[in-house]
């Protein structure tokens, strides 16, 4: 398999883990990704308004016996602080994958405080992360994230790094 | 009969009996504060998940839970500072329109944990108005007595996503704390749901 085939590596690890409910703020990072999650009939896509909707969305998914992921960038992130207090206190399983802003190469200066306080915030929320940089490293991560949350019960990040992504450069 | 207070709102803790009433196999989820005690008063419920925190996700987590039990009836109970707090959870549940929900708020226009300072459904704001222009397409609204049995039948049969708003008197209640275990709380209405299986999972 090619390393420019991450997108469908993830949406095959999301039907090996038996994920039900994909809840998305979208990233250009995750269109790919996205467009295969609509396209399935096993998984179900909840788009969202902010990303903290998607934490609740997975806890109620988690009680009635389904599980779910979280897809969104890095900004999001900080939505998602207190909401973040759900999977900590109840223990319920909440993957997240996430794709980097404000990291290797930003053009947009408005992308970079959220985008560098990204793993402090998740840690400071009893989040576990792991970081691809390469594209070779985006499944293996994931899986590793993706087991750690429903074997564990926690919630877990998986951070793809703005160089796999490339950086969005306006034209400049 | 639910009871009236002076100022002839419905009083909150003969209200959420009678919508509890014969609840059968309902799931329910209750938002923080005043609504989880209430849910309490009525009865602890191992299918109840009332929450202690969270504040703005617990119509999302019936989202979840809807989705996850198409065969079952859910029920979210919750206030209207919780409401107000994630008001775009009624987009994105109306964009997903799940049959077997129903989404009541408790509105004392008031948040009644931190001093009764006055919310915007106090102000002028309609949260029942917000649903409809969402795309909830079953809207109820209650206050007075009479209209209770019709909304508890509702929360069983009405076709969803159902959202309704009941004026409530601002009176703090005595308290009746629930669980606050998290992880209790879960286990036991996976438990109760899904059976065993669940803490195998």
């Amino acid at each position: 398999m090619e390393s420019e085939d991450w997108p469908d590596q993830l949406f095959a690890l999301l039907q090996a883990h038996r994920v039900r409910q994909v809840v998305v703020v979208p990233d250009a990072g995750h269109a790919r990704l996205i467009r295969r999650v609509a396209a399935s009939n096993d998984m179900r896509l909840i788009p969202l308004t902010t990303e903290e909707e998607g934490i609740a969305v997975l806890g109620g998914a988690w009680l009635g016996g389904q599980r779910g992921v979280v897809l969104m960038q890095s900004s999001g992130v900080g939505n998602c602080i207190n909401m973040l207090s759900l999977a900590a206190t109840c223990r319920i399983p909440v993957p997240m994958l996430i794709t980097m802003r404000g990291d290797f190469g930003e053009f947009n200066p408005w992308q970079v405080p959220m985008g560098q306080a990204t793993p402090t915030v998740l840690e400071a929320m009893g989040c576990t992360t792991g970081r691809a940089d390469t594209p070779e490293d985006v499944a293996p991560v994931a899986d590793a994230m993706l087991r750690l949350a429903f074997n564990t019960y926690r919630a877990t990040a998986c951070l793809i790094g703005q160089r796999v992504l490339g950086a969005k450069t306006f034209g400049k | 009969m639910v009871d009236v207070s002076a100022a002839g709102l419905l009083q909150r803790r003969s209200l959420v009996p009678a919508l509890l009433a014969d609840r059968g196999d309902l799931l329910v989820i209750a938002g923080l504060g005043a609504p989880a005690w209430d849910i309490t008063a009525a009865g602890d419920h191992l299918l109840s998940f009332p929450m202690w925190g969270a504040m703005g996700g617990a119509a999302l987590m019936g989202l979840g839970l809807a989705l996850a039990q198409p065969d079952r009836r859910v029920l979210v109970l919750t206030g209207d500072g919780e409401m107000l707090m994630g008001m775009g959870a009624l987009a994105t549940i109306a964009v997903q329109a799940p049959k077997n929900l129903a989404i009541v708020v408790l509105d004392n226009e008031r948040y009644g944990e931190t001093g009764g300072q006055v919310t915007h459904t106090g102000l002028g704001v309609d949260l029942v108005g917000i649903a409809g222009a969402s795309g909830f397409t079953n809207l109820c609204r209650v206050t007075q007595p009479a209209e209770v049995p019709a909304l508890r039948d509702a929360i069983h049969t009405a076709l969803g996503p159902f959202f309704a708003s009941v004026k409530i008197d601002p009176a703090n209640e005595p308290l009746a704390l629930p669980p606050r275990d998290g992880v209790y709380l879960t286990t036991r209405f996976r438990g109760a749901l899904l059976g065993d299986a669940a803490h195998l999972e």
